[in-house]
C-alpha cells in the first residue's frame, strides 16, 4: 500500500470531515433542544447550496463570501420549518415525528428540483481548482478553507452558546425543558430559534461544499444520512461530539477508497452505524437519551 | 396577594384539584400539606401557568393571571422552586443562577441579588464553577432555591424543598426558608414535612385527594386531632 496516498487520503479525509461535523453539529442542536431528528437536514443544506450558487452565479459573490447571507436566509427557512412544521409534532411520539420531517425533506427536494433541475451544477469558483502542497501530499484549496471556517464556525457557535444570554437560554431549555419554562425563559421561541440556528449552521456548512463537490437536489438524502450517522457516533445532542463523529467518518470514508470502491463508500457509513449501535448506543462521547 | 379561587384542574379526563380556594397573604408563609397524590404539585403548576385550570381564577395582587403564560408569572413576579429541583445540569452553579434572572429588570440588579442568594447559602460561592448535575442534593436544593430567588420574586413558592435531604440539613432549610421570608418574600411551601413546615408558617391547609380538607392558622392545624393523627402519627 501507497503510503503517501494513505496520507493524502487521510488528510482529505480529515479536512472532509470537519465539513461533515459542522453538519451534524447543526443536527445535534437541534435534537438536544427539542429531541426531534430533523430529517430534512440534508435538504436545508442543499438550499443553502443552491442559496449560494445562485448568488455566486447572478451577483458574481463568491461562496465563501456570501456564506454569513446565505446562512441567514436559511436561519428563516429554519424558523418557519420549526414554527410550520415541528411546533405541531412536537408532543408526539418519536415515530410520529418522522415523517413530517421526511415531507418537508422531500418538499424541499422538489423545490429544487422545479427550479434547478436534476442536473449536476459545478460552479467555476474563484479557488475551486487552486492546490497546495502540504509536506509531501497535495491537497485542494478548497477543502483547506472549507476545513478552517468549519472548525472556524463550530468554535463561533460554541462562544455563542456559552458566554450569551441567548446561548444559555438555548443550553437551558436543552438540559431541561421544565426548568426552563419554570425560569420563565420563552421556550416555543428558543425552538424557533434553536432550529433556525441548527438550519443556519447545516447551510453554512453546504456554501463550504460548493467549490468542492457538483450540486444537485438528490445529494440531500445522502448529507441527511451521513449527518445522522456523524451524530450517533458523537452521542445525541453532543456538540462536541459531532464534530469528533464528523472527523472520524470523513476519515473513515476517505481511507476506505484504499481498499473499496468510492462508489462503495456508505457501506462504510452504515458499517460504523451498525457498530456503533451495537457496542456503544450512547455514541463515541455519551449523549442524551 | 395571591388568591386562588374555586380552581377545577384536569390532566386530561382525570381530576386533580376539585374546588380549590387558597390564600396567600402578605409577608406570611403559607403551608399546603397532603400525601403523595393529593394535588400539591398540581396547584403549584396552576398558579405558574404550566397547567391551566379549567374553571375558577387565580389572582396575584388584584391582577388575574388565570391565563397568563409561565413567563408572564414569573416576570410578574412570582418563582416556583419545583419539586426535583428541575437545574440544568451541565450548565455551573453560576449559569443556574443567571437563569434564574430572565427579564431586564432582573438582570440589571442581578450581581446585587446574588450576593443575597450568597448570605442564604454561603456554599454556593465555593461552588459556582461547578456543574450542578455534580452537586450534592443539598447543593441542589440551594441552587434551586438561589435560582428562584435571582428573579427577585414577591412570591416564592417551593415544592417539598426537603425532600431527601438528611433530617439536619432539612433543619437548616426550613431554617433559610425562614429567613428569606422575613427578608421580605412571602412563601407558599408545600411539604410532607408536616411538623416543621407549620413550625415556621403562619397559615396552612390540608389537601386531601385534591380538594381543600382542613385550614387554619399553623398552630389550630398543628393542635387538630384529625392532623395529629393522620399526618404527624400522634
Amino acid at each position: 500500500m501507497d503510503s503517501a496516498l494513505a496520507l493524502q487520503l487521510l488528510i482529505q479525509g480529515i479536512l472532509l470531515g470537519g465539513v461533515y461535523g459542522l453538519i451534524a453539529l447543526g443536527l445535534s442542536l437541534i435534537f438536544g433542544v427539542m429531541g426531534v431528528i430533523n430529517f430534512a437536514h440534508g435538504q436545508i443544506m442543499v438550499m443553502g447550496m443552491y442559496a449560494s450558487y445562485w448568488i455566486f452565479v447572478l451577483l458574481g459573490i463568491d461562496p465563501y463570501v456570501s456564506l454569513v447571507a446565505v446562512a441567514a436566509i436559511i436561519f428563516v427557512l429554519g424558523y418557519a420549518i420549526q414554527y410550520l412544521v415541528v411546533n405541531r409534532i412536537l408532543d408526539y411520539p418519536e415515530a410520529m415525528q418522522v415523517l413530517p420531517l421526511v415531507s418537508t425533506g422531500l418538499i424541499l427536494e422538489n423545490i429544487a428540483l422545479l427550479l434547478w433541475g436534476p442536473d449536476h451544477r459545478s460552479p467555476q469558483t474563484a479557488l475551486g481548482l487552486d492546490s497546495i502542497w502540504m509536506g509531501p501530499v497535495m491537497v485542494d484549496t478548497s477543502r483547506v478553507i472549507a476545513f478552517s471556517l468549519a472548525i472556524l464556525i463550530t468554535g463561533l457557535i460554541f462562544l455563542f452558546l456559552k458566554k450569551t444570554t441567548m446561548g444559555k437560554r438555548i443550553r437551558a431549555a436543552s438540559d431541561n425543558r421544565t426548568g426552563a419554562v419554570l425560569v420563565g425563559i420563552n421556550v416555543d421561541r428558543i425552538n424557533n430559534f434553536s432550529f433556525g440556528l441548527g438550519a443556519a449552521t447545516t447551510a453554512a456548512a453546504g456554501c463550504l461544499l460548493v467549490p468542492i463537490m457538483p450540486i444537485s437536489p438528490y445529494i440531500a438524502h445522502d448529507f441527511t444520512t451521513a449527518a445522522f450517522i456523524v451524530v450517533i457516533l458523537g452521542g445525541m445532542g453532543n456538540l462536541p461530539g459531532a464534530m469528533a463523529g464528523g472527523l472520524v467518518l470523513g476519515v473513515a470514508e476517505s481511507l476506505s477508497t484504499l481498499v473499496l470502491p468510492a462508489t462503495l463508500k456508505q457501506v462504510v457509513s452504515f458499517t460504523l452505524l451498525i457498530i456503533i449501535i451495537l457496542f456503544r448506543p450512547q455514541g463515541l462521547f455519551g449523549g442524551k437519551k | 396577594m395571591l388568591k386562588v379561587h374555586d380552581i377545577d384542574v384536569y390532566y386530561g379526563d382525570m381530576q386533580a384539584l376539585r374546588n380549590v380556594t387558597l390564600d396567600v397573604k402578605k409577608g406570611e408563609i403559607t403551608t399546603v400539606i397532603g400525601s403523595n397524590g393529593s394535588g400539591k404539585s398540581t396547584l403549584l403548576r396552576a398558579i405558574s401557568g404550566i397547567l391551566r385550570p379549567k374553571t375558577g381564577s387565580i389572582q396575584f395582587n388584584d391582577k388575574e393571571i388565570t391565563r397568563t403564560p409561565s413567563s408572564g408569572i414569573v416576570e410578574g413576579g412570582i418563582s416556583h422552586v419545583p419539586e426535583g429541583r428541575q437545574l440544568f445540569p451541565t450548565m455551573t452553579v453560576l449559569e443556574n443562577l443567571e437563569m434564574g434572572a430572565q427579564f431586564s429588570h432582573m438582570q440589571k440588579s442581578a450581581k446585587k441579588t446574588m450576593q443575597e442568594v450568597f448570605t442564604f447559602f454561603p456554599r454556593l460561592k465555593e461552588r459556582l464553577s461547578q456543574k450542578a448535575g455534580t452537586l450534592s442534593g443539598g447543593e441542589q436544593q440551594m441552587v434551586a432555591m438561589g435560582r428562584g430567588l435571582m428573579s427577585r420574586p414577591r412570591l416564592m413558592m417551593l415544592d417539598e424543598p426537603s425532600l431527601g435531604l438528611s433530617p439536619l440539613l432539612v433543619s437548616t432549610i426550613f431554617e433559610i426558608i425562614k429567613q428569606i421570608n422575613e427578608s421580605g418574600t412571602s412563601i407558599l411551601l408545600i411539604e410532607q414535612n408536616v411538623f416543621q413546615s407549620l413550625k415556621i408558617s403562619n397559615h396552612g391547609y390540608v389537601l386531601e385527594n385534591g380538594t381543600i380538607a382542613h385550614q387554619g392558622s399553623s398552630d389550630q392545624l398543628l393542635g387538630n386531632p384529625h392532623i395529629r393523627k393522620t399526618y404527624l402519627g400522634l
